[in-house]
Protein backbone atom coordinates (compact mmCIF):
# COMPACT_ATOMS: atom_id res chain seq x y z
CA UNK A 1 0.00 0.00 0.00
CA UNK A 2 1.10 2.95 -0.39
CA UNK A 3 0.38 5.87 1.87
CA UNK A 4 1.92 9.34 1.04
CA UNK A 5 0.37 10.72 3.95
CA UNK A 6 3.63 11.77 5.91
CA UNK A 7 5.72 12.90 2.65
CA UNK A 8 4.68 16.73 1.70
CA UNK A 9 6.62 17.60 -1.83
CA UNK A 10 8.22 21.09 -1.04
CA UNK A 11 9.88 21.59 -4.70
CA UNK A 12 12.31 24.57 -4.40
CA UNK A 13 10.07 26.20 -2.10
CA UNK A 14 13.09 26.23 0.28
CA UNK A 15 14.37 28.64 2.28
CA UNK A 16 15.74 26.75 5.36
CA UNK A 17 15.65 23.29 6.12
CA UNK A 18 16.97 20.93 9.03
CA UNK A 19 19.00 17.99 7.11
CA UNK A 20 20.95 18.15 3.85
CA UNK A 21 20.71 15.06 1.62
CA UNK A 22 22.73 13.85 -1.34
CA UNK A 23 21.38 11.88 -3.61
CA UNK A 24 24.54 9.72 -5.63
CA UNK A 25 24.26 7.10 -7.99
CA UNK A 26 26.27 5.28 -11.01
CA UNK A 27 24.47 7.14 -14.58
CA UNK A 28 20.74 5.53 -15.34
CA UNK A 29 19.91 3.69 -11.99
CA UNK A 30 16.93 6.33 -12.20
CA UNK A 31 18.57 8.57 -9.51
CA UNK A 32 16.76 11.37 -10.86
CA UNK A 33 13.09 9.75 -10.56
CA UNK A 34 13.92 8.90 -7.07
CA UNK A 35 14.66 12.99 -6.75
CA UNK A 36 11.39 13.53 -8.56
CA UNK A 37 9.22 11.52 -5.99
CA UNK A 38 10.85 12.81 -3.26
CA UNK A 39 10.26 16.92 -4.17
CA UNK A 40 7.21 16.97 -6.73
CA UNK A 41 10.03 18.54 -9.33
CA UNK A 42 10.31 17.29 -12.71
CA UNK A 43 14.23 16.77 -13.02
CA UNK A 44 14.51 15.62 -16.55
CA UNK A 45 14.44 11.80 -16.50
CA UNK A 46 15.94 10.59 -19.50
CA UNK A 47 18.99 8.28 -21.07
CA UNK A 48 22.16 9.85 -21.72
CA UNK A 49 25.46 10.78 -20.63
CA UNK A 50 26.13 13.70 -18.50
CA UNK A 51 21.77 14.54 -18.21
CA UNK A 52 22.88 15.77 -14.31
CA UNK A 53 26.02 17.96 -15.05
CA UNK A 54 25.26 20.45 -12.19
CA UNK A 55 23.48 19.53 -8.96
CA UNK A 56 19.94 20.29 -8.70
CA UNK A 57 18.35 21.08 -5.68
CA UNK A 58 14.65 20.25 -4.38
CA UNK A 59 13.03 19.60 -0.76
CA UNK A 60 10.49 17.68 1.05
CA UNK A 61 8.86 17.74 4.45
CA UNK A 62 8.48 14.38 6.18
CA UNK A 63 8.01 13.94 9.93
CA UNK A 64 8.56 17.73 11.00
CA UNK A 65 11.38 17.92 9.89
CA UNK A 66 12.59 19.67 6.13
CA UNK A 67 15.28 18.22 4.40
CA UNK A 68 16.96 19.54 0.95
CA UNK A 69 17.92 17.04 -1.67
CA UNK A 70 20.66 17.73 -3.68
CA UNK A 71 20.36 15.29 -6.94
CA UNK A 72 24.30 14.88 -7.99
CA UNK A 73 25.78 13.98 -11.02
CA UNK A 74 25.12 10.55 -12.08
CA UNK A 75 29.04 8.56 -11.41
CA UNK A 76 31.03 5.09 -11.78
CA UNK A 77 33.61 6.68 -9.00
CA UNK A 78 34.59 9.54 -7.10
CA UNK A 79 38.36 9.24 -8.25
CA UNK A 80 38.37 9.37 -11.88
CA UNK A 81 38.59 13.21 -12.94
CA UNK A 82 35.70 13.81 -14.65
CA UNK A 83 34.12 17.54 -14.38
CA UNK A 84 30.79 15.34 -13.04
CA UNK A 85 32.67 13.57 -10.77
CA UNK A 86 34.18 16.23 -9.26
CA UNK A 87 30.94 18.02 -8.55
CA UNK A 88 29.72 14.33 -6.89
CA UNK A 89 33.32 14.16 -4.93
CA UNK A 90 33.75 17.73 -3.89
CA UNK A 91 30.06 17.59 -2.04
CA UNK A 92 30.01 14.37 -0.74
CA UNK A 93 33.09 15.38 0.83
CA UNK A 94 33.73 18.52 1.92
CA UNK A 95 29.68 19.25 1.60
CA UNK A 96 29.19 16.99 4.64
CA UNK A 97 25.35 16.40 4.13
CA UNK A 98 23.69 14.84 7.11
CA UNK A 99 22.43 11.67 4.69
CA UNK A 100 24.02 10.48 1.19
CA UNK A 101 21.56 8.06 -0.20
CA UNK A 102 23.68 5.89 -2.98
CA UNK A 103 21.19 4.40 -5.43
CA UNK A 104 22.05 1.41 -6.98
CA UNK A 105 20.76 -0.86 -10.23
CA UNK A 106 19.53 -4.10 -8.48
CA UNK A 107 20.05 -5.41 -11.85
CA UNK A 108 23.85 -4.46 -12.08
CA UNK A 109 24.75 -4.68 -8.59
CA UNK A 110 28.33 -5.67 -8.95
CA UNK A 111 28.88 -2.93 -10.87
CA UNK A 112 26.96 -0.33 -8.78
CA UNK A 113 28.64 -1.36 -5.47
CA UNK A 114 31.72 0.97 -6.39
CA UNK A 115 30.86 3.78 -6.26
CA UNK A 116 28.75 2.55 -3.18
CA UNK A 117 31.64 1.35 -1.36
CA UNK A 118 33.87 4.41 -2.17
CA UNK A 119 30.91 6.96 -0.50
CA UNK A 120 31.10 4.10 2.37
CA UNK A 121 34.67 4.98 2.59
CA UNK A 122 34.04 8.80 3.17
CA UNK A 123 31.00 8.86 5.51
CA UNK A 124 29.07 6.81 7.82
CA UNK A 125 25.87 8.40 7.03
CA UNK A 126 24.56 6.06 4.16
CA UNK A 127 21.49 4.48 2.81
CA UNK A 128 21.83 2.35 -0.02
CA UNK A 129 18.61 2.43 -2.59
CA UNK A 130 18.62 -0.88 -4.25
CA UNK A 131 16.44 0.41 -6.94
CA UNK A 132 14.90 -1.32 -10.24
CA UNK A 133 13.93 -4.13 -8.25
CA UNK A 134 10.90 -4.31 -10.69
CA UNK A 135 13.72 -4.78 -13.64
CA UNK A 136 15.77 -7.18 -11.80
CA UNK A 137 12.28 -9.96 -10.62
CA UNK A 138 11.84 -9.78 -14.85
CA UNK A 139 15.06 -10.50 -15.42
CA UNK A 140 15.05 -13.72 -13.08
CA UNK A 141 17.34 -11.97 -10.32
CA UNK A 142 16.58 -12.42 -6.44
CA UNK A 143 18.32 -9.69 -4.55
CA UNK A 144 18.63 -10.51 -0.48
CA UNK A 145 18.45 -7.13 0.59
CA UNK A 146 19.22 -8.00 4.16
CA UNK A 147 22.14 -9.64 3.48
CA UNK A 148 23.78 -6.46 1.73
CA UNK A 149 22.67 -4.32 4.57
CA UNK A 150 24.42 -6.54 6.61
CA UNK A 151 27.47 -6.57 4.52
CA UNK A 152 27.17 -3.06 3.84
CA UNK A 153 26.45 -2.04 7.62
CA UNK A 154 24.08 0.43 6.21
CA UNK A 155 20.43 0.48 5.53
CA UNK A 156 19.21 -1.06 2.05
CA UNK A 157 15.86 -0.05 0.77
CA UNK A 158 14.76 -2.36 -1.79
CA UNK A 159 12.54 0.12 -4.65
CA UNK A 160 10.50 0.54 -7.98
CA UNK A 161 10.87 4.47 -7.74
CA UNK A 162 9.20 4.33 -11.42
CA UNK A 163 6.09 3.33 -9.78
CA UNK A 164 6.39 4.46 -6.15
CA UNK A 165 7.24 1.46 -4.52
CA UNK A 166 9.97 1.89 -1.77
CA UNK A 167 9.61 5.57 -1.15
CA UNK A 168 7.61 5.39 1.88
CA UNK A 169 10.38 3.18 2.91
CA UNK A 170 13.27 5.48 2.10
CA UNK A 171 11.99 8.46 3.63
CA UNK A 172 12.10 6.43 6.78
CA UNK A 173 15.55 5.09 6.42
CA UNK A 174 16.92 8.83 5.40
CA UNK A 175 14.67 10.42 8.92
CA UNK A 176 16.68 7.63 10.92
CA UNK A 177 19.92 8.26 9.71
CA UNK A 178 19.67 12.01 9.34
CA UNK A 179 17.84 11.90 13.33
CA UNK A 180 21.01 9.54 14.66
CA UNK A 181 18.36 7.02 14.98
CA UNK A 182 19.54 4.30 12.96
CA UNK A 183 23.63 3.83 13.93
CA UNK A 184 25.04 2.54 10.58
CA UNK A 185 28.16 0.20 10.58
CA UNK A 186 29.82 1.23 7.34
CA UNK A 187 31.89 -1.78 5.52
CA UNK A 188 35.60 -0.38 5.39
CA UNK A 189 38.51 -1.61 2.83
CA UNK A 190 41.24 -1.83 5.55
CA UNK A 191 44.85 -0.77 4.82
CA UNK A 192 46.54 -3.72 5.06
CA UNK A 193 50.10 -2.46 4.74
CA UNK A 194 51.94 -0.89 7.82
CA UNK A 195 54.07 1.57 5.76
CA UNK A 196 50.75 2.50 3.97
CA UNK A 197 48.69 3.31 6.92
CA UNK A 198 51.86 5.18 8.43
CA UNK A 199 52.11 7.56 5.39
CA UNK A 200 48.60 8.29 5.32
CA UNK A 201 48.62 9.13 9.26
CA UNK A 202 51.80 11.27 8.23
CA UNK A 203 50.11 13.28 5.59
CA UNK A 204 46.59 13.16 6.76
CA UNK A 205 47.97 15.38 10.44
CA UNK A 206 50.52 17.48 7.46
CA UNK A 207 46.91 18.31 5.49
CA UNK A 208 44.83 18.56 8.64
CA UNK A 209 47.44 21.67 9.93
CA UNK A 210 47.46 23.27 6.70
CA UNK A 211 42.95 22.99 6.27
CA UNK A 212 41.62 22.90 9.69
CA UNK A 213 38.74 21.77 10.19
CA UNK A 214 38.72 19.69 7.05
CA UNK A 215 36.59 17.19 6.98
CA UNK A 216 38.60 13.30 5.06
CA UNK A 217 41.78 14.51 5.70
CA UNK A 218 42.42 10.58 5.93
CA UNK A 219 40.60 10.43 2.18
CA UNK A 220 42.63 13.10 0.71
CA UNK A 221 46.04 11.90 2.44
CA UNK A 222 45.33 8.83 0.13
CA UNK A 223 44.40 10.84 -2.41
CA UNK A 224 47.83 12.15 -2.46
CA UNK A 225 49.74 9.49 -2.05
CA UNK A 226 47.77 7.96 -5.58
CA UNK A 227 48.80 10.75 -7.60
CA UNK A 228 44.83 12.39 -7.69
CA UNK A 229 46.31 15.28 -9.76
CA UNK A 230 43.14 17.72 -9.18
CA UNK A 231 43.44 17.31 -5.64
CA UNK A 232 47.21 17.91 -5.82
CA UNK A 233 46.08 21.31 -7.57
CA UNK A 234 43.81 21.93 -4.77
CA UNK A 235 46.45 21.44 -1.69
CA UNK A 236 48.84 22.80 -3.95
CA UNK A 237 46.49 26.33 -4.57
CA UNK A 238 44.83 26.22 -1.12
CA UNK A 239 41.60 25.79 -2.55
CA UNK A 240 40.78 22.66 -0.83
CA UNK A 241 39.95 24.94 2.24
CA UNK A 242 37.89 27.03 0.18
CA UNK A 243 35.78 24.34 -0.36
CA UNK A 244 35.07 23.48 3.27
CA UNK A 245 34.26 27.15 3.88
CA UNK A 246 31.99 27.79 1.05
CA UNK A 247 29.79 24.72 1.60
CA UNK A 248 29.38 24.61 5.26
CA UNK A 249 28.87 28.46 6.38
CA UNK A 250 27.84 27.52 10.02
CA UNK A 251 29.79 26.22 12.97
CA UNK A 252 29.81 22.44 13.35
CA UNK A 253 26.83 22.01 16.31
CA UNK A 254 29.32 21.10 18.41
CA UNK A 255 31.41 24.50 18.36
CA UNK A 256 28.15 26.04 18.30
CA UNK A 257 27.50 24.76 21.62
CA UNK A 258 30.46 25.90 23.10
CA UNK A 259 30.47 29.67 21.88
CA UNK A 260 26.78 29.46 23.90
CA UNK A 261 28.24 28.32 26.97
CA UNK A 262 31.20 30.91 26.93
CA UNK A 263 28.74 33.73 26.10
CA UNK B 1 40.63 -24.60 -23.48
CA UNK B 2 42.66 -21.83 -21.22
CA UNK B 3 45.74 -20.32 -21.52
CA UNK B 4 46.95 -16.44 -21.29
CA UNK B 5 47.21 -13.31 -23.51
CA UNK B 6 46.09 -9.62 -23.86
CA UNK B 7 42.50 -8.92 -23.96
CA UNK B 8 43.25 -7.65 -27.72
CA UNK B 9 43.97 -10.89 -28.49
CA UNK B 10 40.58 -12.31 -27.46
CA UNK B 11 38.36 -14.05 -30.23
CA UNK B 12 34.55 -12.99 -30.37
CA UNK B 13 32.52 -15.57 -28.45
CA UNK B 14 35.31 -16.72 -25.88
CA UNK B 15 34.50 -15.98 -22.45
CA UNK B 16 38.13 -14.47 -20.48
CA UNK B 17 38.83 -13.44 -16.86
CA UNK B 18 41.18 -10.48 -16.20
CA UNK B 19 44.47 -10.83 -14.22
CA UNK B 20 45.71 -7.71 -13.98
CA UNK B 21 45.84 -4.12 -15.75
CA UNK B 22 49.56 -2.83 -16.83
CA UNK B 23 47.84 0.57 -17.51
CA UNK B 24 48.81 3.43 -15.64
CA UNK B 25 47.39 6.92 -14.17
CA UNK B 26 44.06 8.10 -14.49
CA UNK B 27 43.02 5.25 -17.31
CA UNK B 28 43.78 2.88 -14.94
CA UNK B 29 41.74 4.20 -12.73
CA UNK B 30 38.72 4.99 -14.91
CA UNK B 31 39.16 1.08 -16.44
CA UNK B 32 39.25 0.13 -12.84
CA UNK B 33 36.32 2.19 -11.70
CA UNK B 34 34.29 0.50 -15.02
CA UNK B 35 34.71 -2.93 -13.20
CA UNK B 36 37.43 -4.04 -15.20
CA UNK B 37 39.42 -5.45 -12.48
CA UNK B 38 41.07 -8.42 -11.64
CA UNK B 39 38.56 -11.82 -11.56
CA UNK B 40 36.48 -9.89 -13.77
CA UNK B 41 34.50 -11.81 -16.51
CA UNK B 42 34.70 -10.08 -19.42
CA UNK B 43 34.22 -11.19 -23.86
CA UNK B 44 33.88 -9.81 -27.28
CA UNK B 45 30.55 -8.05 -27.41
CA UNK B 46 31.27 -6.92 -31.06
CA UNK B 47 34.20 -6.94 -33.16
CA UNK B 48 34.66 -3.81 -35.70
CA UNK B 49 35.15 -4.67 -39.24
CA UNK B 50 38.07 -1.93 -39.19
CA UNK B 51 39.92 -3.61 -36.16
CA UNK B 52 39.62 -0.77 -34.32
CA UNK B 53 38.37 0.01 -30.96
CA UNK B 54 36.86 -3.15 -30.24
CA UNK B 55 33.39 -3.18 -27.82
CA UNK B 56 34.01 -5.66 -24.97
CA UNK B 57 30.71 -6.91 -22.37
CA UNK B 58 32.38 -6.91 -18.73
CA UNK B 59 29.71 -7.00 -15.50
CA UNK B 60 26.74 -6.28 -17.45
CA UNK B 61 27.49 -3.16 -19.60
CA UNK B 62 29.57 -2.70 -22.93
CA UNK B 63 32.98 -0.81 -23.48
CA UNK B 64 34.82 -0.05 -26.14
CA UNK B 65 38.69 0.06 -25.77
CA UNK B 66 41.71 0.77 -27.74
CA UNK B 67 44.06 -2.10 -29.43
CA UNK B 68 46.92 -0.02 -27.39
CA UNK B 69 44.22 -0.06 -24.61
CA UNK B 70 43.13 -3.42 -24.78
CA UNK B 71 46.80 -4.96 -24.77
CA UNK B 72 47.64 -3.22 -21.53
CA UNK B 73 45.16 -6.20 -20.09
CA UNK B 74 45.75 -9.22 -19.14
CA UNK B 75 43.15 -12.04 -19.75
CA UNK B 76 43.02 -15.88 -19.34
CA UNK B 77 40.42 -17.53 -21.51
CA UNK B 78 38.18 -19.81 -20.12
CA UNK B 79 35.69 -21.56 -22.00
CA UNK B 80 34.66 -21.41 -25.73
CA UNK B 81 30.73 -20.19 -25.90
CA UNK B 82 28.42 -21.25 -28.59
CA UNK B 83 29.04 -18.74 -31.96
CA UNK B 84 26.32 -16.59 -33.28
Amino acid sequence: MYNGAQLTRLGINMTDWDFVVALAGNPNTGKSTVFNALTGLRQHTGNWPGKTVVRAEGGFLYGDKRYKLVDLPGTYSLLSTSADEEVARDFILFGQPSVTIVVVDATRLERNLNLALQVLEITDRVVIALNLMDEAKRHGLRVDERRLARDLGVPVVPMAARQGEGVQDLLKAVAEVASGAAVTRPHRVRQRDPQVEQAINQIAGQVERAFPGLPNARWVALRLLDGDESIEQAVREGTLGQLVQQKSPEPLPAIRLELEAVS
Amino acid sequence: MTGQTTLDQLQPGVKARVISLANTGTERRRFMDLGILPGARIEVELHNPLGDPTAYRTRGAVIALRREQANQIAITMEEETERQ
